[in-house]
């Protein structure tokens, strides 16, 4: 058979075609780039198993509907969220954004440093002149998860470094989702980090523990020559979540990034990224650490495109899976014809902690040169009993044993944050999940 | 009442018959040494009294202080002062030697009722015991015997002894890879434990340890049981001999 099969709209797809035509009001700016996205969802409609990107998180089948566009917060979700997204033992400058809207209030925007300056997306979509030239344009995509946050972008942040600006304090962007009815947000930012500069970033998202409100993402991330910068995303949803993210990076040559994402919260998660390196002798650290329980679904799907020669990729992940949750990481290394002295390293590792817990991982490399060092590891498998046994023998409760061998399994990719006090953050938060566990 | 009683022990591991009504009694404050062939289920002894699971105990009976401890999870008998040293010490990558040895002693110290111990007390007794060892602390920076040569594998087995204080030490081969200082140095380590309330087990193949841990009571095992029982002139003539001997009284 020939026939042409349209599939029926899901009530999710048909929500969004009216969210899009009907807000047309609100979705300021930017017209031409929401319409050719959208465009692009129209086509193709939500990803579902048989795109091979998509293949272990069937979004048309798992996003039941489309909330509502966040409403503009309120005074009390504003104040509820004034303490939102502290962290221990890290001074950050905070700016956050509650369901989905910059609230200058609560952005700690005094005395910047020499060379940083941060406004909201929204005001810089309707600023005279190009305030966001190359928005968009970081790296480029079909994928339609990141159509649909360019069509729906409301609000989000942007941040300039300028050239050899050495930003010390991190800047912490928090996400918060409050209030008792579902929504959806879709937030954009846009951070350049000029030639020579340095930045630690930090992106947080948390919201109510029992609304299942939806979350579309996306960050990009433009990091010049020589610069070096530092992202590390805590994925802290409430459990009902629906979380997308898509961070898209383009690294110039001798520069440094660290990218880290510490997953715990949500429902189902999208973790996307899409990595391109442009210039040559680049370091790039792409790692996160994801604990699971109940029935989440947590996927990292991560594309680094070596456009240029002579850098060096690691990418680690270390997953623990409890009960019937599920985690799942396709990690695809493209090495260009030329890209030569390319080393690259991809490994994951699953600790899976009960007989219904799952790991999917799918490595590919397309390597188009012919002097390059690749290669990719994968391991899933239970606590090793021998060394329970061991630490039990010592007087170590089951429990703590477990919990120190989980402890140390993380440990190992959280070792690959540069920022001390995150680092130490990250450890604490995983011994707090631990704890929570027994 | 003896410290360790074992009666009549029969064990299985994986629907295999390993030891085969064993008899063993020690007293407090003595120590035994066990030898024997390889494969007669010296190890399996050892790990049947520590609580180790794949072990199935089908007959018989094991007594700490005149109490079952069958019943009793690997980490509540070492809270009674239950030691093994392990003939092949575990490597814990990712586990700081340090974070590992104040968790096992707090633990020990908090099932048994006791105060845990201060930051500053800790490290003293963990300073002064690996001082007496040898043992570098540039090790104990590591994580749990990574890296370790097999001897420091076993020295370290001995520093988590001397830390723990155990009242029943279960040695399984603790000389064997030791060069010859290593082994003084652990023998004067085990010897510095004797104690009128603390008792030893030492399985070893060589009559060499014993010279410098001179054992009460020496037994020859075989074929999963105790085949005899002497004095520490039981072993010199072990050394001459061999164990053919046993090897037909046990068949
Ligand atoms: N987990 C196991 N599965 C199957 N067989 C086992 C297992 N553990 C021990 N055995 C068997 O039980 C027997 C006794 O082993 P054990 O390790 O106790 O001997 P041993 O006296 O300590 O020997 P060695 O002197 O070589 O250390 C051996 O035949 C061994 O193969
Ligand atoms: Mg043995």
């Amino acid at each position: 058979m020939n026939a042409e099969i349209r599939t029926m709209r899901t009530q999710a797809e048909l929500a969004l075609l009216d969210a899009f035509a009907n807000h047309k009001d609100r979705l300021v700016g930017a017209r031409d780039e929401r319409v050719a996205a959208f465009k692009k969802f129209e086509e193709a409609g939500l990803p579902h198993r048989r795109v091979e990107e998509w293949k272990y998180t069937d979004l048309r089948a798992l996003m039941r509907d489309a909330k509502p566009l966040a409403a503009k917060p309120d005074a009390a979700a504003i104040a509820a969220a004034r303490e939102a997204g502290r962290i221990a033992g890290v001074d950050a400058r905070r700016i956050v954004l509650v369901n989905g809207t910059f609230v200058p209030e609560l952005a700690d925007t005094a005395a910047l440093e020499r060379g940083l300056t941060i406004t909201s997306l929204a005001e810089a979509l309707v600023a005279p002149g190009n305030a966001l030239a190359g928005l968009g344009r970081t790296v480029q995509t079909n994928d339609v998860v990141v159509a649909l946050n360019t069509a729906f972008m409301a609000d989000g942040v942007v941040i300039r470094v300028a050239k050899d600006a050495a930003i010390e304090r991190p800047i912490h962007i928090v996400h918060v989702f409050s209030g008792r009815e579902a929504a959806a947000t879709f937030t954009r930012s846009l951070v350049v980090v000029e030639p020579g500069a340095k930045l630690t970033l930090i992106e947080s998202h948390e919201g109510a523990p029992d609304v299942d409100y939806q979350v579309n993402t996306a960050l990009e991330l433009v990091v010049g020559d020589g610069a070096r910068v530092e992202h590390v995303k805590l994925g802290l949803e409430g459990s009902k979540a629906l979380h997308l993210s898509s961070t898209m990076a383009a690294v110039g040559a001798d520069a440094v990034l660290r990218d880290f994402a510490f997953m715990t919260g949500g429902a189902v998660c999208r973790n996307q990224l899409f990595i391109r390196l442009d210039g040559a002798s680049t370091q790039l650290v792409v790692s996160g650490a994801n604990l699971l329980k109940g029935r989440q679904h947590v996927d990292t799907t991560m594309l680094v495109d070596h456009a240029a020669g002579g850098c060096q990729g690691r990418e680690k992940f270390k997953s623990v899976v409890d009960e019937q949750s599920r985690v799942v990481f396709q990690g695809k290394i493209i090495v260009r014809p030329g890209a030569q002295k390319t080393d690259a390293r991809m490994a994951t590792h699953a600790l899976l902690l009960s007989e219904e817990a799952e790991a999917d991982n799918k490595p590919e490399l397309e390597i188009f040169a012919d002097d390059v060092q690749c290669g990719h590891g994968a391991t899933a498998g239970a606590l090793d009993e021998e060394l329970l046994f061991y630490l039990k023998a010592r007087g170590i409760p089951a429990k703590e044993a477990e919990a120190l061998l989980i402890q140390s399994f993380v440990g190992d990719a959280i070792e690959n944050v540069a920022h001390e006090g995150l680092r130490e953050a990250l450890v604490a938060a995983t011994a707090q999940w631990l704890q929570a566990r027994s | 009442m003896p410290m360790l009683e074992v009666k009549n022990l029969h064990v299985e591991v994986e629907g295999k018959k390993i030891l085969n009504g064993l008899d063993l009694t020690v007293p407090s404050g003595q120590v035994h040494a066990i030898m024997g062939p390889n494969g007669s289920g010296k190890s399996t002894l050892a790990y049947v009294l520590a609580g180790k699971e794949d072990y199935e105990v089908t007959e018989g009976d094991v007594l700490l202080d005149g109490e079952s401890i069958l019943g009793l999870e690997p980490d509540e008998r070492a809270a009674r002062g239950l030691f093994l040293a392990f003939q092949y010490p575990m490597e814990i990558p990712g586990v700081a030697s340090m974070t590992f040895l104040r968790t096992a002693l707090n633990a020990q110290r908090r099932a048994r009722g006791e105060q845990e111990l201060s930051t500053p007390d800790f490290l003293k007794r963990v300073r002064d015991v690996a001082a007496r060892l040898h043992i570098d602390q540039d090790m104990l920076r590591r994580g749990v015997n990574v890296g370790f040569s097999g001897g420091e594998k076993k020295r370290n087995e001995i520093l988590q002894m001397a830390l723990l204080e155990p009242r029943l030490c279960v040695l399984d081969e603790t000389d064997s890879g030791l060069d010859i200082d290593a082994l003084k140095i652990v023998a004067d380590g085990v010897n510095a434990l004797r104690a009128p309330d603390r008792s030893m087990i030492v399985i070893t193949h060589y009559q060499r340890l014993l010279n410098y841990i001179v054992p009460d009571v020496v037994h020859v095992m075989a074929k999963g049981r105790v085949v005899k029982t002497g004095g520490k002139e039981l072993a010199l003539e072990l050394e001459a001999h061999g164990y053919a001997e046993y090897r037909e009284a046990a068949a």
